[in-house]
C-alpha cells in the first residue's frame, strides 16, 4: 500500500511499516529546544534520572524568545540553560543569533527525510526541507534526550494542492493565511499537511518556510513538502550532507484533499484574535495601527527584510506608526546589512532589534499599550499574545505590513509596487 | 478513580497563551505562582473562583497553540482535577497526559457552567449530576493510558530508563 511523506520518514525511523493510526517508536534525528521551554526540559530530564544526552551533537539549544534577557527571572533561566548545555555537550545558540526555527535549518543537520523535534509549536518549519519536524512539550523533549527517541501517532494526511501563479503584491504569507481561513484553527488537526502543486513549487526557499511555519496555526502536526532542485541548492549553502529526498507515493491515501487556484488571490489579513479570521486586505483597509512588526520565524528572512526594504526606500513611516523590525537570524541581518537594507528600513524610521523572536511573544521589544492596532508578520494574533489583552493584533505579508506602516493604516501593497 | 467538582466553561480554541501568557511564563519555573494567573485574559478573576477538584469544560480544539507545558502545568496547579472538551489541540493533549492532568474528549454541550460533575476517568463516564445524565467519553490511545497509570512521562522514564509500552 502507498504511503504519504510523513508515513516514509516515520517507517523508516521506527523500523517498521508505517500508515495512518499506527503507534510507533522512532529514533530522532534532531533535538532543539528554546528558552521558554528548555528550563521545564531540563528539570523533567532530571526528575526522570537522566544523567547523559544520547547524543549531544543531535541537539541545539537557542536562547530566542526573550533575548537579551529583559529581567532577572529570566537571567536565571538562561543560565540554567547555558550551564546544563556546557555539562553536556550541547551546542548553544546565543542571544543575538536568531529564531530557532531559522538557525536549526541554517545549521545544515536537517534536511530531506529528517525526523525532528522541537519544544516550540512552530518546529513544523522545517517540513519546507521535506523533513518532518514537530513540536513538542518540555516532557517528550527529556524523554527524547535521555533515550534518542519519541512515540508518535502516525497522522492521516491533508493534501493541499495550489495551482497557478501568485500575482505580484501577494506573498507566501497571504497563501498560508488563506489556507488558514479556508480550513480553520482546526481543520488539519492530528493531521499532517502536505503541500503540492506548482504555486508551492514557484516558492522561494524562503517562501515555503513561511507556509510550513504556519501549518500549526490550522492545528497540523506537520507542513511537508517534497524536496526540488532549490531545496538541495538552499541546503547545499550550509552542508555537505547528503540527504535522501523522500516523495509520496503516487497511491499513497489522503484523508483530505483540496485544490486551490491562486493565480486571483489578494493580499490576506488576519483579523484579531484569531488566526482563521481571514479576509482580504480590501476588507480592513483604512484600519489605523499604531505598531508594525517585521519578522518573527514566520517572516524575519531575507526575501522578507528585502520586499519591505523595497517598499519603505526612500519613503518616512507615518509619525504615528512605531516600525519594529527583527531579523530571523545574524546572518540573515548581515546579508541584510551588505544590500543596504538594514540602511533603507532604519531610514525609513524602523528600530531594528536583536535577532530572535522580537515583540511576538510579549515579553519585551515592543509590548502594545491598550486599545492599540498592531500589525504584524508573526504567525499568531491571539489576545494577550503581544502582552497587552487590551491590544488588537492583525497578522499579513511583509508588504502589507511595510506599506501600512507608511500609511498609518492597514494598506493593500500593490498602491506601493507601481 | 472519580474526580468530582464544579464546571467551569469556555467556548472553542481556547489556546494555550490564554491558559498562561507568554509575559508570565519565561520568568519562571514557579508553577504555583503560574496557576494564579491561569485563563486570565480570558476571565481576569479565574483563580479565584477555583474550588479544588473543579473541572474546566471547553468546546472544539482546546490548547492550541504553543507548545508551552506550563499550560497544562498551571492548570494543574490551580488545583483543576481534569479539562473536558470536545476536541484537544494535539501538543496540549500530549502534554498533558506527560505532566499528569487527565483531559477527557466528550460532548461538552450537555455541561452548563455551574454543573456538578463526577467523572470516572478508568470508565470513561462523566455523571453530570445537575442534569442528571451521564455522558460517555472517548478513549485514550492505549500508549496514553500506559503512561497516565504510570504517573506521567517523567514516572514512567523513572521505572523503565526509556519508553517501554509492551
Amino acid at each position: 500500500m502507498g504511503q504519504t511523506i510523513i508515513e516514509k520518514i516515520l517507517s523508516s525511523h521506527s523500523g517498521q511499516e508505517a500508515y495512518a493510526g499506527d503507534i510507533v517508536v522512532a529514533r530522532v534525528d534532531f533535538i532543539m529546544g528554546q528558552d521558554g521551554t528548555s528550563p521545564l526540559a531540563i528539570r523533567a530530564f532530571e526528575e526522570m534520572g537522566g544523567s547523559r544526552v544520547f547524543d549531544p551533537d543531535r541537539v541545539a539549544f537557542v536562547i530566542d524568545h526573550s533575548a537579551p534577557s529583559p529581567n532577572e527571572g529570566v537571567s536565571a533561566l538562561h543560565q540554567l540553560m547555558r550551564r546544563f548545555a556546557r555539562e553536556k555537550g550541547i551546542h548553544l545558540y546565543d542571544i543575538g543569533e536568531g529564531v530557532c526555527h531559522q538557525v536549526v535549518p541554517e545549521s545544515g543537520r536537517v534536511g530531506p527525510g529528517s525526523l525532528v523535534i522541537g519544544a516550540d509549536s512552530h518546529t513544523c518549519t522545517y517540513g519546507a526541507l521535506n523533513a518532518f519536524s514537530t513540536g513538542v512539550g518540555s516532557t517528550d523533549l527529556a524523554g527524547a534526550l535521555i533515550s534518542g527517541q519519541m512515540w508518535f501517532k502516525v497522522p492521516e494526511t491533508f493534501k493541499f494542492v495550489c495551482h497557478g501563479t501568485l500575482p505580484r503584491g501577494v506573498y507566501a504569507k497571504d497563501l498560508i493565511l488563506y489556507l488558514i481561513g479556508d480550513v480553520t484553527a482546526d481543520g488539519a488537526t492530528y493531521m499532517a499537511a502536505e503541500y503540492t502543486g506548482e504555486a508551492i513549487a514557484s516558492l522561494s526557499m524562503d517562501g515555503r518556510f513561511t507556509i510550513a511555519n504556519m501549518a500549526i496555526e490550522m492545528g497540523a502536526k506537520a507542513g511537508l513538502m517534497e524536496a526540488d532542485e532549490k531545496t538541495f541548492a538552499w541546503l547545499a549553502r550550509f552542508t555537505r550532507r547528503q540527504f535522501t529526498p523522500v516523495s509520496p507515493d503516487p497511491d499513497a491515501r489522503y484523508a483530505r484533499i483540496k485544490e486551490y487556484d491562486v493565480s486571483n488571490l489578494e493580499p490576506q489579513v488576519a483579523r484579531p484574535h484569531r488566526v482563521d479570521n481571514v479576509c482580504p486586505v480590501s476588507e480592513v483597509a483604512g484600519t489605523p495601527i499604531q505598531q508594525a512588526v517585521i519578522g518573527t520565524c514566520t517572516n524575519g528572512r531575507l526575501e522578507d527584510l528585502r520586499i519591505a526594504a523595497q517598499i519603505l526606500a526612500g519613503r518616512h513611516i507615518h509619525r504615528d506608526v512605531r516600525l519594529v523590525v527583527a531579523p530571523a537570524s545574524r546572518r540573515i541581518y548581515l546579508q541584510a546589512m551588505q544590500e543596504g537594507i538594514i540602511q533603507t528600513l532604519v531610514e525609513s524610521g524602523a528600530a531594528v532589534v536583536t535577532p530572535g523572536c522580537g515583540p511576538c511573544v510579549g515579553t519585551h521589544n515592543g509590548v502594545p499599550s491598550d486599545g492599540e492596532n498592531v500589525i504584524s508578520t508573526a504567525n499568531r494574533n491571539f489576545k494577550g499574545r503581544m502582552g497587552n489583552s487590551k491590544a488588537f493584533i492583525y497578522l499579513a505579508s511583509p508588504a502589507t505590513v511595510a506599506a501600512s506602516a507608511l500609511t498609518g493604516r492597514i494598506t493593500d501593497p500593490r498602491e506601493f509596487l507601481g | 478513580m472519580l474526580l468530582q467538582g464544579k464546571a467551569h466553561k469556555f467556548g472553542d480554541d481556547v489556546n494555550t497563551d490564554y491558559i498562561i501568557s507568554g509575559k508570565y511564563k519565561f520568568k519562571t519555573l514557579d508553577m504555583q505562582e503560574l496557576a494564579k494567573h491561569v485563563m486570565e485574559d480570558l476571565d481576569p478573576d479565574f483563580y479565584q473562583k477555583i474550588n479544588a477538584g473543579d473541572f474546566i469544560v471547553a468546546g472544539r480544539n482546546f490548547g492550541c497553540g504553543s507548545s508551552r507545558e506550563q499550560a497544562p502545568l498551571a492548570i494543574k496547579y490551580a488545583r483543576i482535577s481534569a479539562v473536558l472538551a470536545k476536541s484537544f489541540a494535539r501538543i496540549f493533549y500530549r502534554n498533558a497526559i506527560n505532566t499528569g492532568l487527565p483531559v477527557v474528549e466528550c460532548d461538552t454541550d450537555q455541561i452548563d457552567p455551574g454543573d456538578e460533575l463526577v467523572v470516572d476517568l478508568s470508565a470513561g463516564v462523566i455523571t453530570n449530576k445537575t442534569k442528571g445524565i451521564t455522558i460517555q467519553a472517548k478513549p485514550l490511545p492505549p500508549v496514553m493510558i500506559k503512561i497516565l497509570n504510570d504517573g506521567g512521562l517523567v514516572a514512567h522514564f523513572r521505572k523503565y530508563g526509556g519508553f517501554n509500552f509492551d
